[in-house]
């Protein structure tokens, strides 16, 4: 009794950290289960197991486009964003200017506000202008909130880069052009590349910014959101769970990618 | 460091994008909040009337809103800290070889869209779910209980939501903590809890600090959580502005309102920030 | 890609070089040659402004004032990728995401160079690594990594190769291992070598010629015969080795000797090892010079008696001795055990001697103290 005690005082957060775990996945495994529910209209009470929904995902009226609007928004906002904020995090991080940290300070700005905020400003300005809110009008809130994101990841990346391998290029006769080219931004990529994921993710998953913004056109999680009140379909639930299957596929195979550059 | 031109061309497309769609909304925002509507029944028509008596209506108007929105959002980053701390300590320290796995598995959740998580729990949590029917069963809760429409899944709703925001922080934080400082706070006589108390809670204060505000500040203004998971009683300040822009249009209350709640927020932040000392955050 | 630098070769010339940071002097009007081809040591502790000559050198920092040149090519403002001179840093500074084999060719690569196969190669085998041309760095040992970073910068060929404290991160024994091999690639290769260290030892084991550098200035300069034999500062005699400094008065000549009076006793030296400039001088002599016996063996040369023998530390192949003298001052004495004669002991009162030519003698207001040990309120990397 008393090893079985010791045991479990020993081991009281690794026993935590699966609790934890389990509680995070609870509504994923849930969302899982319920893509194979056999449900006309709603996504509620379990009415038997289903292959069907997996087979036709597109089968619900509306979930594909808007999931093909979330994904085409979600490159254009990562596009522009990545190379918005690489231009900033360099500009910063590398350069010592007249109001530095009047710009840090800009940039940390959208951040710190809250979604609501930032939805409703951009929307009181498309009306302003009369412009219809709707996809090119949330494209540019997604670059919006996601540039801030994206400094942030590729500063400190620039960050932590060793100055004396930039000295060795230029001794080892690379002049400027040529050491960016050849050793900075290789050694920045990583970084670059954790950025865009971010923003893609930042972009897909984004709700309420979307919200005020879109007028009629639908992104996935406006998709959810209004769908909730009917019922959502379970092809949404097919959806959500390719989304993260997916997404967890890549990050995995992102690991062992890096992992395998490393020894080799 | 160079001083050359190069840095202000770098800076001049993002920044530029920042000045149009985010200073100027922000501006434009602020005079929106002063104006007052036309009357004739024509929604959407106003003129600037400087009329800052706005703000105290609309704060008086919503003032439980106001101080729910505050009252959830702190608990809900309380909860979250609680939540996370142990969990960043066990990936960091127990964490080993599977350190990243884990690490993506804290994020993971997330790769399924934010709403679909809040609805699975709205229908976990519902009449039809498999909680409340064992509870209830087991005499635990009364027959007339619901969990949901209630304030506690909505607090409940957000501490799960914006778990990574706090936990990814504070995990960065005590990672660095170089284990060894640990091991000589043993050797100087230190229990397990004092360790903790005098070493490690104050190492990973930056984390701390970090994950509180990337939870506190989209907690404050969120109104998805409550408008899945509550009732009409659990309205928080951002339903208001949302429904004051879509359903009963007034626009200058709903400007004023955003600007209290950020104003709101910018205060509380920066006396937290004070206070807890750290520096350099971004 | 240049031009008349890029092709300059001869003695390296700094003239009056100056580099402030501020209202602080890293260095101070410093005028050195370096001889082509030689193995030439920068030697001093932190903080003496050896590296930021260094840096200099490589165009990585630029004077505030001064020029530099490579044989009759002034190179004072040249780019770093211009000038034909290669370092080796002290971190290695190998690219982490470039193979061996890449980062050897490049250099050759940036300076339009195709076939790099063979020169790559070539440098690999000198450094006896092959095996390792398609690893990354992070898979090497430092060892390894070390001798990379040499190899990617010999490969070059260039006027001037600068070694940035390169061994001051291994073990000592690959250390002095690397110590013979360096000397030797740079005379099979036939390169001028600049090498900075705070290793005293380092130094004098691969240097041809030794700068002794303190605060920004050098102190002196010559082969390190001549450093340890007649050093001409306190800093130098106590930096390079050890050295027993008394204070004494100068009473009077003798032929080509001084004769002085240091504590109530007489000794003497030749008149061309002395640098004092008035009549107070620093006798000093080396540890390895003093004799020590028991006062009733006879003695020759310089005599110091009065003394009692408080320390012994036995060594193996020598026995250090810490010896008080009437006036309190303890002298430091190494008797190498060849000839095995009981050691001392402690307690014991005993004679001390050495021949008076062994004798250098210092400015009588130099700091006894400078160059004995690092001041532990001084920052390390503060170059």
């Amino acid at each position: 009794m008393r090893k079985v005690s010791r045991w479990f005082g020993r081991n009281l957060i690794r026993i935590y950290a699966v609790v934890a775990f389990t509680y995070l996945f609870i509504p994923v495994a849930y969302t899982f289960a319920f893509s194979f529910n056999d449900s006309r209209k709603s996504n509620l009470v379990w009415q038997g197991f289903t292959f069907a929904n997996w087979q036709n995902p597109c089968g619900a009226p509306e979930v594909c486009s808007a999931l093909g609007n979330s994904i085409k928004i979600g490159f254009l906002a990562t596009f522009f964003s990545t190379i918005l904020g690489t231009m900033i995090a360099f500009a910063i991080g590398r350069y010592n200017f007249k109001g530095r940290s009047t710009t840090n300070l800009l940039i940390f700005l959208p951040m710190a506000t809250p979604e609501i905020v930032l939805g409703a400003s951009l929307l009181s300005l498309f009306l302003v202008f009369q412009i219809n809110p709707g996809f090119w009008p949330t494209v540019i809130a997604h670059v919006l909130f996601c540039v801030s994101f994206v400094v942030v990841t590729v500063k400190a990346r620039i960050a932590s880069l060793d100055p004396r391998l930039e000295q060795a290029a230029m001794d080892l006769y690379a002049d400027e052009r040529e050491t960016f080219r050849r050793v900075t931004l290789p050694l920045v990529a990583p970084g670059i590349a954790a950025a865009a994921l971010l923003a893609f993710s930042l972009s897909f998953d984004d709700f309420i910014i979307t919200n005020f913004n879109s007028g009629t056109m639908t992104t996935f999680p406006k998709f959810v959101y209004t769908a909730a009140a009917r019922g959502i379909p379970a092809q949404a639930n097919v959806i959500g769970s390719a989304m993260f299957f997916l997404a967890l596929a890549i990050v995995i195979i992102g690991q062992v990618v890096g992992r395998k550059r490393k020894v080799s | 460091m160079k001083k050359v031109r190069t840095p202000y061309l770098l800076l001049l497309p993002g920044m530029g994008f920042l000045l149009i769609f985010f200073i100027i909304p922000i501006f434009n925002l602020a005079q929106t909040s002063t104006q007052t509507a036309l009357g004739g029944g024509d929604t959407g028509q106003y003129k600037q009337t400087f009329r800052f008596a706005n703000y105290v209506d609309a704060f008086v108007e919503n003032r439980e809103q106001f101080a729910r929105s505050f009252v959830y959002a702190i608990i809900a980053t309380a909860l979250a800290l609680l939540i996370a701390y142990p969990l960043a300590y066990a990936i960091a320290f127990k964490g080993g070889r599977l350190k990243n796995v884990m690490l993506v598995l804290v994020v993971a959740p997330f790769f399924t869209s934010f709403l679909l998580r809040t609805i699975a729990w709205k229908q976990i949590l519902g009449e039809e779910g498999f909680v409340v029917p064992p509870l209830r069963a087991l005499g635990i809760i009364s027959q007339s209980t619901t969990l949901t429409s209630s304030s506690i899944a909505v607090v409940a709703g957000m501490t799960y939501n914006f778990l990574p925001f706090m936990t990814l922080p504070l995990y960065a934080s005590i990672d660095r903590i170089d284990p060894r400082t640990l091991e000589a706070s043993g050797d100087l006589y230190a229990n397990g809890f004092t360790t903790f108390r005098k070493v490690t809670l104050p190492l990973s204060m930056p984390g701390v600090v970090a994950g509180t505000l990337l939870t506190f500040i989209p907690a404050a203004g969120d109104y998805v959580n409550a408008a899945i998971l509550g009732s009409p009683q659990t309205k928080m300040l951002g339903n208001v502005i949302e429904s004051r822009y879509f359903r009963i249009v007034d626009y200058p209350t709903a400007a004023a309102l955003s600007f209290t709640l950020m104003a709101a927020i910018l205060i509380l932040v920066t006396i937290y920030v004070r206070r807890a000392g750290t520096e350099e955050l971004v | 890609m240049a031009d008349v630098a890029s092709s300059a070769r001869g003695d390296l010339k700094l003239l009056n070089i100056t580099k402030t940071y501020g209202d602080f002097n890293a260095v101070n009007d410093l005028t050195l040659t370096i001889p082509e081809g030689s193995f030439f040591a920068l030697l001093g502790p932190s903080g003496c402004g050896k590296t930021t000559t260094l840096r200099m050198i490589a165009g990585l920092e630029e004077p505030t004032h001064g020029t530099i040149s490579l044989g009759s090519t002034e190179i004072t403002h040249t780019k770093p990728y211009q000038r034909p001179i290669n370092t080796v840093f002290q971190n290695y500074a190998l690219f982490p995401h470039l193979s061996i084999f890449e980062n050897i060719a490049f250099g050759l690569r940036r300076r339009g160079i195709k076939d790099v196969d063979d020169q790559v190669n070539k440098a690999l085998a000198l450094v006896e690594l092959p095996h390792l041309a398609q690893r990354k760095p992070t898979q090497l040992s430092g060892g390894q990594q070390q001798r990379i970073a040499l190899a990617r910068a010999i490969v070059n060929r260039p006027a001037l190769l600068l070694l940035d404290e390169p061994l001051g991160a291994l073990d000592l024994k690959l250390r002095r291992q690397m110590q013979i091999e360096l000397k030797w690639i740079q005379k099979e290769v036939g390169l001028t070598f600049v090498h900075v260290t705070h290793d005293q030892e380092e130094a004098m084991t691969m240097a041809d010629t030794i700068a002794v550098m303190n605060e920004g200035e050098i102190e002196q300069m010559g082969s390190p015969a001549e450093l340890y034999d007649n050093p001409k500062t306190a800093f130098v005699a106590n930096f390079l080795g050890q050295s027993n400094l008394i204070k004494g008065t100068i009473t009077g000549n003798d032929g080509d000797k001084l004769v002085a009076e240091v504590f109530g006793q007489k000794i003497s030296l030749p008149k061309n090892r002395s640098h004092a400039t008035d009549n107070s001088i620093f006798a000093g002599i080396r540890p390895e010079k003093f004799r020590i016996s028991r006062l009733e063996t006879a003695t020759s040369g310089n005599v110091l008696s009065g003394g009692k023998i408080e320390d012994v530390s036995y060594i193996g192949v020598s026995t250090q001795y810490q010896v008080v003298m009437p006036w309190g001052q303890e002298l430091m004495v190494f008797e190498q055990n060849d000839d095995g004669v009981a050691p001392f002991s402690v307690g014991e009162s005993v004679n001390i001697s050495w021949e008076p030519i062994f004798t250098f003698g210092l400015r009588g207001d130099e700091d006894a103290e400078a160059g004995t040990e690092v001041n532990p309120d001084e920052e390390p990397d503060s170059e």
